[in-house]
């Protein structure tokens, strides 16, 4: 018996190599494998989980349509400056090339979509951000839909719902872009100081300008799990500090421990959370008085 | 019976000689019902004379008593759909103080309280109930939100004190303490304060500024706990008992000096015997409070809660003068 124990166990002879045939089994898209615990999954399913892995809750990047899909009740959504496209106010080289490209990729006209809608029947103002294109980045179009959506908010008395996805300013419009921050805030303000409420949700990854603007100056300020959340990006802290940063950093828990955040919520309980705070909003409330 | 305090020892060992007795009986053919009655008269008498004659020191206990209920329970039993914020939006989130957005008898309000842990594990992420700057800022944030959206604020006040600690004077304790007096006494809606445990110095204040301060009927409120007392005063931390009958802390004794306005009954033995009924007698107090505060307008708000800060404290102009012209 112990000499069992010793002896190497044979080695495979062959090795199987899959053929063409059998790699065509499963169509493209069918199944998707999880980046963070390499479970696979039936896509179709997953979609139905709100893109949430079912084995280590990872949130899978969502787009401005699936969003609207799994946020807003069905067919409630209707859609505002949708036509709206960017010029290339700095004629920056191979800008309207790129904004093309990204057009064709992903079927928006802007790396945001705005609009009114309702979430368990209670009506809303939504913008949602979609880091399909140009990584979410904002230029003059993204500030002028959100502040139009803000403006809109204002203007029928209902609460202003954004959620955040970008990698900051867009570049190629230079100082234009970084202006749309303090558009944004300017209308937030006006709206904030009418008693307009704000809720915002940091989706992966919100980060730079966006960060620095209506992303943080929600009366909530909400995030989902395990996004990148940050003004500047680790690597030039990294290498201006010279330090190496920690693991958690600039994630959404890490915001939450330093006072950032309101809370975390898994994008599985967002919609329910989020009627639950509309629902306090809601105006006219009345005491009741039963006893009990 | 778990948890039992020195001065209640009497009554809880007549209890157990009781339910002895009765054990007794069921076993064994030999009744003892008239001995059983016999005893249960004579419990009675004890328990109201024990409770009903409590010093200052035994309050003391009752007060800091390990099961006695939190903020988080009060809030699970007394508020629906509760959805807690996190964070001062700058530096850290305390969990020594806990608030949120909640609905009261279907009305919005935001709650706010300090929260003690119940285990030691629980107790060390909360810092036992004692704030840093963070949590007062977390406080006061959430007051400013209360604020815009014009909701009436709840207040539980239950903790040792402040957090004497580097970190907290590094960061400015005393600023945002400071802070929260001042944004209190200037919110335009109802704020109604409820001292539920231990209302200990500037960090119980900092959550206290309000139109409505009511104190649960074993709770102490009071400028440093009788031990700190002790040891400023007479140099000995053990004579904190003396301290606690000397400093006036109780709820009697407050609203006797005109500080609180009501004094929330609390079961016989204190709130941790039944939390259910507690809450009960904690409804009734915050229901009326409310209803007389919802109807105020804004400047009766400011003046009320003006005149009622005003009017603290005691002095005299006597018609023979003895000092300093």
């Amino acid at each position: 018996m112990l000499k069992e124990l010793f002896t190497k166990t044979k080695k495979k002879k062959y090795a199987t190599i899959p053929s063409e045939a059998a790699k065509q089994d499963v169509p493209e898209g069918i199944m998707t494998k999880c980046p963070n615990c390499k479970k696979i999954m039936y896509t179709k399913e997953l979609n139905k989980n709100c893109k949430v892995c079912f084995q280590c809750g990872y949130h899978h990047q969502m787009n401005s349509a699936e969003r609207i899909n799994s946020f807003l009740d069905a067919g409630s959504f209707r859609e505002l400056d949708r036509e709206m496209i960017s010029g290339n106010p700095l004629g920056f080289p191979g800008y309207e090339e790129k904004l093309e490209k990204d057009r064709e990729k992903t079927g928006l006209n802007e790396a945001v979509v705005t609009g009114l809608g309702s979430v368990n029947g209670l009506d809303v103002a939504i913008a949602i951000m979609d880091a399909t294109f140009r990584m979410g980045s904002m230029g003059s179009v993204v500030g002028e839909k959100i502040t139009r959506a803000i403006e809109k908010a204002d203007e029928l008395s209902v609460p202003f719902i954004i959620f955040t996805a970008s990698g900051g300013a867009r570049m190629q419009e230079g100082v234009l872009s970084l202006m749309q921050m303090a558009k944004t805030s300017v209308a937030l303000k006006r709206f904030s100081d009418n008693g307009g409420l704000i809720i915002s949700i940091m989706t992966h990854p919100t980060t730079g300008g966006v960060s620095a603007s209506f992303a943080s100056l929600g009366d909530y300020n909400l995030a989902e799990p395990g996004a990148l959340i940050g003004f500047a990006g680790r690597r030039i802290i990294e290498q201006t500090i010279r330090e190496e940063l920690p693991e958690d950093f600039q994630t959404s828990e890490f915001l939450l421990k330093h006072g950032q955040l309101d809370a975390v919520i898994s994008r599985t309980e967002l919609k329910e959370k989020i009627s639950g705070i509309l629902e306090i909003h809601q105006p006219g409330g009345t005491f009741e008085w039963q006893e009990n | 019976m778990a948890g039992e305090l020195e001065f209640e020892k009497p009554v809880m060992e007549l209890r157990k000689k009781i339910s002895e007795l009765k054990e007794f009986t069921q076993n064994t053919d030999v009744d003892l019902t008239a001995e059983i009655d016999k005893l249960e008269t004579r419990l009675q008498k004890l328990e109201s004379e024990i409770y009903e004659n409590m010093k200052p020191w035994d309050r003391v206990q009752i007060a800091r008593h390990p099961n006695r209920p939190t903020t988080l329970e009060y809030i699970s039993l007394l508020f629906t759909d509760f959805f807690e914020c996190h964070g001062d939006r700058s530096y850290g989130d305390d969990e020594a103080i806990v608030g949120g957005i909640a609905k009261f008898h279907g009305y919005p309000v935001t709650v706010i309280g300090h929260q003690r842990g119940k285990d030691t594990k629980e107790n060390i992420r909360r810092n036992f109930g004692m704030p840093h700057p963070e949590g007062y800022r977390k406080a006061l944030r959430l007051m400013k939100q209360a604020e815009k959206f014009k909701r009436p604020i709840i207040c539980f006040i239950d903790t040792k004190g402040a957090y004497p600690g580097k970190a907290a004077e590094e960061r400015g304790q005393s600023e945002a303490i400071a802070r929260n007096l001042f944004e209190m006494a200037g919110l335009t809606v109802p704020v109604i304060c409820v001292v539920i445990g231990e209302g200990g110095s500037g960090g119980a204040l900092a959550l206290g500024v309000g139109n409505y301060i009511h104190m649960l009927e074993n709770s102490t409120y009071s400028v440093i706990s009788p031990e700190g007392a002790a040891a400023i005063l007479w140099k000995d931390s053990t004579l904190a008992k003396k301290a606690a009958e000397t400093m006036k802390i109780t709820a009697p004794d407050l609203k006797g000096l005109g500080i609180i306005d009501e004094i929330i009954p609390e079961v016989k033995g204190g709130a941790h015997k039944d939390l259910k009924q507690q809450a009960k007698y904690m409804d009734k107090v915050l229901r009326d409070s409310m209803s007389e505060l919802l109807v105020l307008d804004e400047e009766t708000l400011l003046s009320q809660r003006y005149e009622k800060y005003k009017q603290i404290g005691e002095f005299s102009f006597p018609t023979e003068f003895i000092g300093v012209k």
